[in-house]
């Protein structure tokens, strides 16, 4: 993207939104506390950002918005020190910085407050607060005095009163947060980054953290907002920024921008490759999930997956896609409902007993979940199979390799030999083993967790085309996916969940972006 | 790469041994021949055998710091046993050795399996019941060779193609372990719950039924070690193998077991285990003092942990989802 700033380089003062919003109501006097301009980041595949400019303004919330995976956290990543952008630059006061290091981000008064913070149990608020950065006597001792009194001043700036003595489980999880505010605003922050605080919130509690925001804003600070709640963000934000595919596509004041316009700049992307999507003639319900409940991830969910059907299951991260698909694996146990596989109830008590169902779950994090890397390629392909390769609890290598060898040419792996460890091939490989593993069990379901978080672009329409022809041969597909070209162009029939209940099942015909997002972030 | 890695270290601890026993026929000529090669191997065989039960248990990233404990138990019960009724043929005598080290392994791992402790705090606890448990069972009295019968004491020191029979059971036992290792499914079991526990349950593997399951290999060889240590001592007296767990660890560790789990070879333990004995032999030959021989002990241990660490650094690459949580994880801490 170019913004007009590249071609009047003498006023790079004005902050560069101003520059790409055309009709903006605020005063031209204001001055961007921080501003990133032309920032950039790739990993290894992945653009992740790319040329990105945004701005904070002193005593103003602003809400970054994206679906997951438009590059967010890799922009609160760079902000906070821990990522190096690989272009572009960062301006505090209108004067260029460098955050070489965490130290760097927060010397310059950024601060961030993250989904889970960091704090200790064992210990005490106020210690929590000045970990690291105790104020210390003459002497060079901790000054406990000072660290008991200034968290209690803290903490009454934030109009709480926390005990600075008690120990922080004794807390409950909305008090914790404002003991992570503390500490945030501890070191004078003055450019506050809220990564989710909500995530884990009530309703009276998020209204508690509005409260400090505001109380925040007043005092000057400038605050980046994250979060997928939409009405949260209508509430407390005065600037928005909206990403996607490490894209700025929009941003501006919020004020007078409807709900519609931000959904269609979040998810209206032209769709980059045409999905391969085979329509064939869906077969008779091998699966179907009725009443089924957990004692916190999800209640209540019910669905029938046929023969040759990709079932997409969306939803913001958090409100239960997983779990259930973990569940249905025997990976957790359910507290209620029941399972019929081809009309008969069964009951999965462990993966095992779901990879002879002929079940198996391609979990999201394959590097985490998938594979053992220090054994070698066919010996992680036969793992989930190998009651099929062994005999009388022997082994039988010969049928482990020829295993492994026709996934490995199926996939076309790359690997000197079937015997390296899988720890030293290249990521894509990695995942090629991964796959292979789980299709070696010759499933009759196969649930996919995010099947391409993390591939770029080309990659991904390989497994797309990958995932049809499965379906095609008649193996029955749950893909769960946070990324909705994928959900819409893939999928027979979608699932959409909100807060571990079921918002609706859309069919393939009626499959729109808007619809899901509003389904999914409760949008009527 | 790692394969080929634990080639060349397997093939590093044999030139280092072969190098000690070179430069120890310097000086003591004899040192080096086929009869005291036997001797050192025999020699040795205890701690060959229980390094393999060790390395079992560490492979499942665990530990059994219990093993020397069962040793003194076992044998004391089954010299006692021995003691009160000679007339018990030796075969029943080892295989109730056999047993008892198996029960005392499986209370080990029924605490890591159902209850989710941490190995070694279990181990350390159950490594003080069992030695209080020997002394229980004996009032603290000691079980002399006179009592034993000669079948017992005399058996595994049998020659047989100039090499004790203690010696050749250390060998069978190589030969069961590297079976079980390579070719079963426990044993595959075994590396993938040490090597990846997540991914291993997501496979299918019960990872704390595996680990029970080591615990109970490694306290069978502890059983079986009760007897051939307490005939090969011809006593048995509560304090028998006091700290030899630890010789068991430093085994696996010059052995190259990574502590973390999932990388070993049975060549390895046995290679460690054998290092260990020609140093052990080799030192007051040449005449170096018993208290000196502890710290070069401890400096080769730590040496070897110096050196698997640097190798597991270079430990394949991760895939590319997990370097952000690792990236966290290192910002965090």
């Amino acid at each position: 993207m170019t913004s007009p700033a590249d071609f009047l380089p003498g006023i790079f003062s004005l902050p560069v939104y101003l520059m790409n919003k055309i009709t903006l109501p605020e005063p031209m006097s204001e001055t961007p506390l921080l501003e990133m301009r032309g920032i950039s980041k790739s990993f290894p595949g992945v653009k992740a950002l790319n040329d990105v400019n945004i701005a904070l303004f002193p005593g103003r919330v602003t809400a970054l918005i994206g679906e997951n995976g438009a590059g967010k956290s890799t922009l609160v990543k760079i902000l906070t020190g821990i990522y190096e952008s690989d272009e572009g630059e960062i301006q505090v006061d209108g004067k260029p910085v460098v955050f070489a290091n965490a130290q760097d981000a927060i010397d310059f008064g950024v601060t961030a407050i993250h989904q889970e913070t960091v704090l200790f149990d064992e210990l005490s608020v106020a210690e929590n607060i000045f970990l690291g950065h105790a104020p210390k006597t003459r002497l060079g001792l901790v000054d406990w005095k000072a660290v008991n009194a200034r968290a209690l001043a803290l903490l009454h700036s934030l109009e709480s009163n926390i005990d600075p003595r008690v120990r922080l489980k004794d807390l409950s999880i909305a008090q914790r947060h404002l003991v992570a505010i503390a500490r945030a605003l501890s070191v004078d922050a003055r450019i506050v980054i809220m990564d989710e605080p909500t995530a884990a919130l009530s309703r009276k509690e998020v209204d508690d953290l509005f409260q400090i925001v505001k109380r925040l804003k007043a005092q000057g600070k400038a605050i980046l907002f994250i979060s997928h709640k939409f009405d949260e963000v209508y509430e407390i934000a005065d600037h928005y920024a909206v990403f996607r595919d490490g894209k700025a596509v929009g941003s501006g004041v919020l004020a007078g921008v409807g709900q519609d316009e931000i959904v269609k700049l979040m998810v209206g992307r032209s769709i980059e490759h045409a999905f391969p999507k085979v329509d064939i003639l869906l077969g008779e319900t091998v699966l179907s999930v009725e009443n089924y409940t957990h004692p916190t991830e999800f209640r209540d969910i019910s669905f029938a997956l046929r023969k040759g059907e990709i079932f997409g299951i969306y939803g913001l991260v958090g409100a239960g896609r997983s779990e259930i698909c973990q569940s249905l694996f025997g990976v957790t146990k359910p507290s209620g409902g029941t399972l019929k596989l081809a009309g008969k109830e069964i009951v999965i008590g462990s993966p095992s007993d779901a990879i002879k169902a002929g079940i198996v779950y391609v979990p999201e994090e394959r590097g985490r979940h998938g594979a053992v890397l220090q054994l070698p390629i066919y010996q992680n392909i036969s793992l989930p199979s190998l009651t099929r390769t062994s005999r009388s609890g022997f082994l039988r290598a010969a049928e482990e390799f020829a295993l492994a060898r026709k996934y490995a040419e199926r996939f076309d792996l790359r690997a000197a030999a079937l015997s390296v460890p899988v720890g030293t091939l290249s990521g894509g490989n990695q995942q090629k083993v991964v796959i292979g593993k789980w299709l070696a069990t010759q499933p009759t379901i196969l649930i996919l967790d995010e099947p391409t978080k993390g591939i770029d672009i080309g990659s991904k329409a390989a497994v797309h085309a990958f995932i049809s022809e499965l379906a095609s041969e008649g193996l029955s597909i749950i893909m769960v996916s946070s990324e909705l070209p994928e959900i819409l162009g893939m999928s027979d029939r979608v699932l959409v969940m909100r807060e571990g209940l079921s918002a609706g099942i859309f069919e393939r015909s009626h499959l729109n972006a808007e619809t899901l997002v509003r389904a999914a972030t409760g949008n009527a | 790469m790692i394969r080929q890695l634990f080639k060349f270290r397997e093939m590093l601890l044999v030139i280092i041994i072969a190098i000690l026993l070179a430069v120890f026929s310097v000086r003591s000529p004899g040192f080096a021949a086929p009869g005291n090669l036997a001797n050192i191997f025999n020699d040795t065989s205890i701690l060959i055998i229980l390094a393999l039960g060790q390395m079992t248990v560490i492979l499942t990233k665990s530990i059994d710091l219990s093993v020397a404990a069962n040793v003194a138990f076992t044998g004391m019960a089954v010299g006692m046993l021995n003691a009160a009724h000679p007339e018990l043929p030796l075969v029943l005598i080892v295989i109730v050795a056999l047993c008892i080290g198996a029960v005392l392994g499986a209370i080990n791992g029924i605490f890591v399996w159902k209850l989710n402790i941490p190995s070694i705090v279990v181990t350390l606890g159950t490594l003080t019941i069992y030695r209080g448990m020997a002394f229980v069972l004996s009032g603290g009295a000691w079980v002399n060779a006179h009592q034993m019968t000669a079948p017992f004491l005399q058996t595994p020191r049998q020659l047989f193609l100039g090499l004790p029979i203690l010696g050749w059971t250390a060998i069978v036992i190589v030969a069961v372990m590297y079976l079980v290792m390579s070719r079963t499914f426990l044993g595959r079991a075994i590396y993938a719950s040490g090597g990846n526990p997540t991914a291993a349950v997501y496979a299918g593997i019960d990872v704390g039924r595996t680990r029970f399951f080591a615990f109970v290999i490694s306290g069978t060889l502890a059983g079986l070690c009760g007897y051939l240590w307490v005939s090969r001592y011809a006593v048995a007296y509560v304090d028998i193998a006091a700290g030899f767990e630890l010789d068991t660890v430093a085994a696996c560790v010059i052995g190259g077991i990574s502590t973390l789990g999932g990388i070993g070879s049975v060549a390895g333990a046995v290679l460690g285990a054998l290092f260990l004995g020609v140093i052990k032999n080799a030192l007051p030959v040449i005449n170096i003092s018993p208290f000196a021989q502890m710290a070069i002990s401890g400096s080769v241990i730590i040496a070897a942990v110096i050196f698997n660490a640097r190798q597991e650094r270079r430990r394949g690459r991760i895939i590319l989802r997990d370097r952000g949580a690792s990236e966290q994880i290192e910002v965090a801490a």
